[in-house]
């Protein structure tokens, strides 16, 4: 299944290759700007098809990230799926407040992470043993902020605030609090 | 000319302070107050750097933190604010062909940005004020983690910067729509109408269409400050709200903080905020390409009336992106973050698509030309533009913003090279066609050492970008402190990168101060002999 490192991966090649393309596209018109040239302008056509170029890569960037993160139509309608499990956090004094009994998930199991501030701004992100991330939302007081997220692999993951609130949100760091196992250990 | 000799009076001794008018000196005030500010922004942006690779035993976590939130608000308004409105207000009265309407208040804008910057910057050094630039609701009154005073003299002395910015907004419309003395009554309200676009977008319907009475980049300068308008009106409010929390603390009372929605807040101050980032900038930036392109070629621009009506789109688009910045507020509507977050963000793919297009088409129609200094830094400000609003694009996306919101990703690739590659490089390229104009045909010292600046600037902004960026795919979060050397990879590199804008800029600042001597630094901050109003001597 698609995970977020396998769309980060994607994301990686497809912006470097257009990084190269664009520098060697603005070296060569440089080169070419100076060098002999018969004075002559772009024809207006070039240009509309620019226009439509820019237009359909615009719009279809998001269609793509739609129809091909899985986890994109699941976040736009929360409501509308059930958690095989919720866990309800709380964030005070730049501190976070977990449930008593440790975060174990099963594999394939779609959990709902609500996270309440009861001071400031901070962030709720998961974060990979390697330190990637697997997800991440901000967390802002008098609102709800919940997150939905089907875990599809084993793994153990730290909690860490992802939002600035204030010289303390660094050290906002909770390790290997979260852990997916296969079969039914979280029972 | 010797070494001293050229230090003190500059190349050739060309540069003569004394022969300028008061409007050059002005100009050249905001110009050398800009760089320096930039001075700042390049020492700290390093000190940050090296701090994410091992943190310096003389700088502590709170100082860090402090110079983070002074870094990108120096830049702006220190820097790139004075540059600018040094630029314009020069500008706009040199392309309308008549004098500015006040040079009374252009002196006050200056004094006041490069007065509030210090005040802004001084207080978070001493006092380590920190909620950063963003001032996400109720972090900026939180009088356990931040001192109150420092607090109120910070945000003291953005107020001061944004009273100079409204001087600079009203010179400017006044510019554009006043009648010099002794001159046949120009048409206010047509001036007005063509600066804005609605000149533009009426002739879209007309047969006979309507000549244009404002230069095209006038009509950017005046559609950027629109969004100025907006935006200094945005930080004002906020500012002022912020202040009652802080005096209520100093007079004992505690506000409650929660009689504030935080988002409500974020949404308000986003809106604002992103008139700066993705209106004015964007805004200015066009508008000078097109002048930069018309000036070098000669020509006129490529797709003028398509290059008008960009300027009218992105300005209405300025207005409604700010949802991009709340993709990852879960109490965010669903429907604001698809159209304004998304949707209304890609307009600016396009938008700057046109422009870049533009420019390109423009210069290519003069072919061919000398590389000059002017060109060279245009082709690297383009070129910064080309690689950053896509970077910004795909964080703009639901899905992405998941696994890419507040990592170096967005700061990095995005952010700053937008602003180190692309928005500086424009404006080192208006310095340099500016200056002989601005000189009175003075010369500058070492074209090697332009060079130098050109290639360190352009791979050390690139270089920079892209290793951040690579650090946040790799789930480093920005404005986060990591001791163990997780990233350290990709942050020496990184520093590395950095180090070379800072040679770049060493190379810069030398160069401008070997063509103009110290005499002439100083002569630019005396009094002028001349009281014209005329822009250029003779």
């Amino acid at each position: 299944m698609v995970d977020s490192k396998m769309v980060l991966t994607g994301q990686t090649i497809a912006y470097t290759i257009y990084c190269i393309v664009i520098i060697l596209l603005v070296a060569w018109f440089a080169w070419r700007v100076t060098h002999e040239g018969n004075g002559k302008g772009v024809k207006p056509a070039i240009f509309y098809t620019f226009v439509g170029f820019l237009t359909v890569l615009g719009v279809s960037l998001h269609l793509i990230t739609l129809n091909t993160i899985p986890w994109t139509k699941v976040d736009l309608n929360r409501s509308e799926y059930n958690p095989d499990k919720t866990f309800t956090i709380t964030v005070k004094d730049h501190q976070f407040i977990l449930p008593a009994e440790k975060l174990i998930i099963n594999v394939n199991d779609l959990v709902l992470f609500d996270v309440k501030s009861e001071d400031l701004t901070y962030g709720f992100g998961l974060f990979r043993k390697d330190k990637t991330m697997l997800f991440q939302m901000q967390v802002v007081p008098g609102h709800r902020n919940d997150v939905l997220w089907r875990f599809d692999r084993p793994g153990i993951y730290s909690i860490r605030s992802t939002e600035y609130s204030g010289p303390k949100g660094s050290r906002m760091v909770i390790e290997d609090a979260v852990e997916v196992v296969s079969g039914n250990g979280a029972n | 000319m010797n070494f001293s000799k050229t230090l003190i009076n500059g190349e050739e001794g060309l540069f003569k302070p004394e022969t300028l008018t008061p409007m050059q000196k002005l100009t050249l005030r905001f110009v050398v107050v800009g760089l320096i500010y930039f001075g700042f922004v390049v020492i700290e942006g390093m000190l940050m750097r090296l701090y994410e690779v091992k943190p310096l035993p003389f700088i502590t976590e709170p100082q860090f933190f402090a110079i983070l939130t002074a870094h990108p608000l120096v830049g702006i308004f220190g820097s790139t604010y004075s540059i600018v409105c040094g630029a314009f207000l020069f500008l706009v009265p040199y392309l309308m062909k008549k004098p500015l309407w006040s040079i009374k208040m252009g002196n006050w804008t200056f004094i006041l940005i490069a007065a509030g910057t210090f005040i802004f910057w001084f207080a978070g050094f001493v006092s380590h004020y920190s909620p950063l630039y963003t001032l996400y609701w109720p972090l900026p009154a939180d009088f356990s983690q931040f001192s109150v005073w420092g607090g109120t003299f910070f945000i003291l002395g953005i107020a001061i910067v944004m009273a100079g910015t409204a001087l600079f907004i009203i010179n400017i419309f006044k510019t554009i729509t006043y009648t010099p003395e002794g001159w046949e009554r120009q048409r206010t309200g047509a001036l007005l109408s063509s600066a804005l676009g609605v000149t533009g977008f009426n002739n879209l319907f007309r047969k006979n269409k309507k000549e244009h009475l404002v230069p095209l980049p006038v009509a950017a300068v005046a559609r950027g400050s629109v969004d100025m308008a907006l935006n200094t009106m945005t930080i004002l409010f906020t500012g002022v709200l912020i202040l009652v929390y802080m005096i209520g603390a100093i007079l004992g009372f505690d506000l409650k903080e929660t009689a504030i929605d935080a988002l409500l807040y974020k949404n308000w101050f986003w809106w604002g905020l992103d008139l700066i980032a993705d209106g004015l900038v964007l805004i200015f930036v066009a508008g000078t390409w097109y002048l930069l392109a018309m000036l070098i070629t000669g020509k006129p621009l490529f797709m003028q009336n398509i290059a008008r009506a960009a300027l009218l789109v992105e300005l209405v688009v300025s207005w409604t992106v700010w949802s991009h910045h709340l993709l990852s507020d879960q109490a965010q509507p669903s429907i604001l973050k698809v159209l304004s977050g998304e949707m209304v963000t890609a307009f600016e793919l396009i938008t700057q698509g046109l422009a870049f297009f533009i420019t390109l088409a423009t210069l290519w129609s003069a072919r061919p030309l000398k590389m000059t200094n002017p060109l060279k830094f245009l082709l690297g400000g383009l070129l910064g533009f080309a690689l950053a609003v896509p970077a910004g694009i795909m964080q703009a996306d639901v899905g992405l913003n998941r696994i890419l919101h507040n990592t170096q990703w967005v700061v990095g690739p995005h952010v700053h090279v937008a602003v180190l590659v692309g928005l500086t490089m424009t404006l080192y390229s208006a310095i340099y066609i500016l200056f002989p104009i601005l000189t009175n045909g003075a010369k500058v010292y070492s074209q090697k050492l332009v060079n130098i600046h050109f290639w360190c600037h352009l791979t050390g902004g690139i270089g920079m970008g892209a290793f951040m960026g690579m650090a946040g795919l790799n789930g480093m979060l920005r404005r986060t402190i990591y001791v163990d050397g997780e990233f350290n990879t990709t942050m020496i590199l990184a520093a590395l990168s950095g180090t070379l804008i800072f040679i770049g800029f060493i190379a810069f600042f030398f160069n401008i101060v070997m063509s103009v001597g110290l005499k002439g630094v100083l002569g630019i901050f005396m009094p002028a002999r001349s009281r014209t109003k005329n822009l250029l001597p003779g």
